[in-house]
C-alpha cells in the first residue's frame, strides 16, 4: 500500500473534480437544456419535453441519425473483421513487405482527417465511386481499419504462440485452432478495436462532410448544417440521446470486458 | 502407441545446421531422453517428431507409417510444452477435451475419457478450475492429461519440468514415470539437465551441435562415454589428455599413466577420463609411511578447494598445472584442509579410454 499525503490527496481529489467538471459539466448543461422550456438557455428552468417532440418531427435529423448508427454499426462489423484477419496474418506469417504494411499502418492515424478526406472525395471522383452513403462507409472503413489491427496486433504481442501450436499437436485444423483458442484469448482486443472503430466512425465530420450529398448525409453533418442555419433546442435533445447511447453502450461492453486483464 | 524411427534427418535454418543427419530409433514403449546443451538441436528433432518442422533431407517414420511430411494435426501424437501452453480460456476439464472434441467425439464418451485422464493425474477434483488458478505442477499435470487422452502414437515432452522448483521437479519425475507406465505410450523427453534424464529414462541420446553423440542406456552412456563431450556433459569427468608411447599415456607435463589392462589403444594422441567419485585423495604423509605409493596408478597434488555438500565433498586437486576434481562420500575418514600434499589414486580399471 501507497500512502499518500493528507494534502496531496485534497489537491488530488481537487484535480480530478476540475477533470470531471470540464469533461461533464458542458454536457450535462446541454442535456438540462433540452428540458428547458426557454430556446435560449434562459433561466429560471421550467421543464418541457417540447423539444423532444419536435425532434420526432424532424425527419431530416433522424434519418441522418439512423444513416450514423447504419454506418458506425456496419464500419465497425466489416473493419473489425477485416482487421482482425490482417492482424493474425501479422501475427502468424512472414511475408516481403511486413515490416512495411506494419509501418504504413501508423501514418494515417496521424494524418489530417481534412487532408484524408480531401483526397478521399479526390479519389473517390476520380474513380466513379462518387459521394453518398457508400462512399462514407468505404471512408469510415479505411479509417477505422489501422485501429481495429494496431489494438488487435498489441493483445496478439501478448498471445503465445505454443498455444496454437498445443492446439495443432491435439489435432486442430488451423481453422479450429483460430475460432476455438486464438479468437476467444483475443476477444478483449477485438471488442476494443470494435469500440474504436465505431468510435472512429460514429464521431466523424470531415470525412463525411466531404463525401456526403443532401439527401445522404450522417448526424454530425446534419447537426453542423442545422447550426449553420440557427441553433434549435432540437439539437440539445438528440445530442442528449447520442449522449446517453454512447455513455450506454460504454458501460455494458466494459462490464463485459475488463480491459488489461488477463483474463 | 508406436515405434519411431528418424533416418538420416537433416534440417538448416540459414546458416546454421541445426539438425545434422541424425538417424535415432525409439522402441514402441520406450522412454527416451534428448540431452544436450541449449543449441545442440534436440528440441528442433523434437518439433520435426512432432510435425511443427520439416526435415530438408531424411525420413521420419511413426508406427511404421512415413510421416515427415504430414502436418501436425494429423500425425497423432501428444506433447507437452515447456511453459505448458494451456488454454487460458477452458476450464481444465476444456483443456483436456478439446483434443477428443476436434476430433469429433462428443457427450459420455468425452466425458469420461476426460475423467479417467484427469484421474490418472490425480487432478479428478480440479476439473472445473481454470489454468489461472493452478500451481505450476499442477498446471504440468493439466497438460500432460490433455496430451494422453487422446491415446497417442507417441508422447513428446519439450522440457516439462524446468519451470518447476527442484524439489517438485523431483517428484513430478516420478510421477511422470508412473504416468508412462501405465500408459506405455513411447516417450520422447527433452531435456537440458543430465540428473533427470539419468533418473527418468531408459535410453537416453546425447546430442551436440545438430549430431547425435552417443545414444545408450543411463548406465551405459555414463560408464561408457564414448567421447569427451558425452564424458563430461553426462555427468562429471576428469580428462587425462598426453600421448600413448605403447605402455602408458605420457602427459604433457611428464607423469605417466596407466591404461586399464584389457585397453589397446593406437600409439599418439589419446585421452583418458576417469569420475570424480572413483578417485581417492590420501595424503602424502601417510602413503610415505605405508610404502605403497608404487602399488596401484597415482598423481601427486595439492587440494586447492574443498566443497562440501553434505552427504559428500568435492576436492579440486592441483596437478601439474591440470585442476582435477575428486568427490568423496562423507565416512570415517576426516576432511582433508586445502593446501595438503595428496596423492590421486584410482583402479586402472576405472579409467575410460575415450
Amino acid at each position: 500500500m501507497i500512502r499518500t499525503p493528507a494534502f496531496l490527496s485534497g489537491l488530488g481529489r481537487f484535480y480530478i473534480g476540475l477533470v470531471l467538471l470540464f469533461l461533464y459539466l458542458p454536457l450535462a448543461i446541454m442535456a438540462a437544456m433540452s428540458f428547458n422550456v426557454s430556446p435560449f438557455y434562459q433561466l429560471p428552468f421550467e421543464g418541457t419535453t417540447e423539444w423532444y417532440l419536435a425532434l420526432s418531427g424532424n425527419d431530416s435529423l433522424i434519418e441522418a441519425s439512423l444513416n450514423s448508427l447504419k454506418i458506425a454499426v456496419l464500419t465497425t462489423i466489416i473493419a473489425t473483421i477485416l482487421g482482425t484477419a490482417a492482424s493474425l496474418a501479422l501475427f502468424r506469417y512472414d511475408f516481403a513487405g511486413k515490416r512495411v504494411i506494419q509501418s504504413l499502418l501508423f501514418p494515417p492515424i496521424a494524418i489530417p482527417w481534412l487532408i484524408s478526406g480531401t483526397a478521399m472525395l479526390i479519389f473517390f471522383f476520380g474513380t466513379g465511386i462518387g459521394r453518398g452513403l457508400h462512399a462514407i462507409l468505404l471512408g469510415h472503413v479505411a479509417l477505422a481499419l489501422p485501429y481495429v489491427i494496431i489494438v488487435v496486433s498489441a493483445r496478439l504481442a501478448t498471445f503465445s504462440r505454443d498455444l496454437e501450436d498445443a492446439a495443432a499437436s491435439l489435432g486442430a485444423s488451423s481453422w479450429q485452432t483460430t475460432w476455438k483458442v486464438t479468437l476467444p484469448c483475443i476477444a478483449p482486443g477485438i471488442v476494443a478495436g470494435a469500440l474504436f472503430a465505431f468510435a472512429v466512425s460514429f464521431d466523424q465530420f470531415v470525412i463525411s462532410y466531404f463525401l456526403a450529398t443532401p439527401g445522404q448525409t450522417t448526424l454530425p453533418v446534419e447537426i453542423y448544417a442545422a447550426i449553420r442555419k440557427g441553433f434549435t433546442p432540437e439539437i440539445n435533445a438528440v445530442s442528449t440521446i447520442i449522449i446517453l447511447f454512447s455513455m450506454g453502450l460504454m458501460l455494458v461492453v466494459s462490464r463485459f470486458f475488463r480491459f488489461g486483464g488477463s483474463q | 502407441m508406436a515405434r519411431v524411427e528418424v533416418r538420416n534427418v537433416s534440417l538448416t535454418f540459414g546458416a546454421h545446421k541445426a539438425v545434422d543427419d541424425v538417424s535415432i530409433s525409439f522402441e514402441d514403449g520406450g522412454f527416451y531422453a534428448l540431452l544436450g546443451p541449449s543449441g545442440s538441436g534436440k528440441t528442433t528433432l523434437l518439433r520435426m517428431i512432432a510435425g511443427f518442422e520439416f526435415p530438408d533431407e531424411g525420413s521420419i517414420h511413426i508406427g511404421g507409417e512415413a510421416v515427415e511430411s504430414v502436418p501436425v494435426n494429423k500425425r497423432r501424437i501428444g506433447m507437452v510444452f515447456q511453459n505448458y501452453a494451456l488454454f487460458p480460456n477452458m476450464s481444465v476439464a476444456g483443456n483436456v477435451a478439446f483434443g477428443l472434441q476436434v476430433r469429433g467425439e462428443k457427450g459420455e464418451t468425452v466425458r469420461r475419457d476426460v475423467a479417467d485422464a484427469l484421474e490418472l493425474v490425480q487432478l479428478g477434483h480440479l476439473a472445473d478450475r481454470r489454468p489461472h488458478q493452478l500451481s505450476g505442477g499442477q498446471r504440468q499435470r493439466v497438460a500432460l492429461a490433455r496430451a494422453i487422452v487422446t491415446k497417442p502414437r507417441v508422447l513428446l515432452l519439450d522440457e516439462p519440468l524446468s519451470a518447476l522448483d527442484k524439489a517438485l521437479r523431483t517428484d513430478m519425475q516420478v510421477e511422470l514415470k508412473r504416468i508412462q507406465r501405465e500408459v506405455g505410450v513411447t516417450t520422447i523427453f527433452v531435456t537440458h539437465d543430465q540428473d533427470e534424464a539419468l533418473s527418468i529414462s531408459d535410453r537416453i541420446g546425447i546430442l551436440n551441435n545438430g549430431r547425435i553423440v552417443q545414444e545408450g542406456a543411463p548406465e551405459e552412456i555414463y560408464d561408457r562415454p564414448k567421447s569427451e563431450f558425452a564424458a563430461t556433459f553426462l555427468g562429471d569427468a576428469n580428462i587425462f589428455a598426453g600421448t600413448f608411447d605403447g605402455t602408458r599415456l605420457r602427459l604433457q607435463n611428464g607423469e605417466a599413466i596407466d591404461l586399464p589392462s584389457d585397453a589397446r589403444p593406437a600409439n599418439g594422441d589419446l585421452r583418458l577420463a576417469i569420475r570424480p567419485e572413483r578417485v581417492r585423495l590420501v595424503p602424502s604423509a601417510a602413503l610415505a609411511e605405508s610404502g605403497s605409493s608404487q602399488s596401484s596408478s597415482h598423481l601427486a597434488g595439492t587440494i586447492t578447494r574443498r566443497m562440501f555438500s553434505g552427504s559428500q565433498s568435492t576436492y579440486l586437486v592441483e596437478s601439474g598445472g591440470q585442476e582435477y576434481k575428486a568427490i568423496v562420500m562423507r565416512g570415517n575418514a576426516g576432511e582433508l584442509e586445502v593446501g595438503t600434499p595428496v596423492a590421486m589414486q584410482w583402479d586402472r580399471s576405472d579409467l575410460i579410454v575415450l
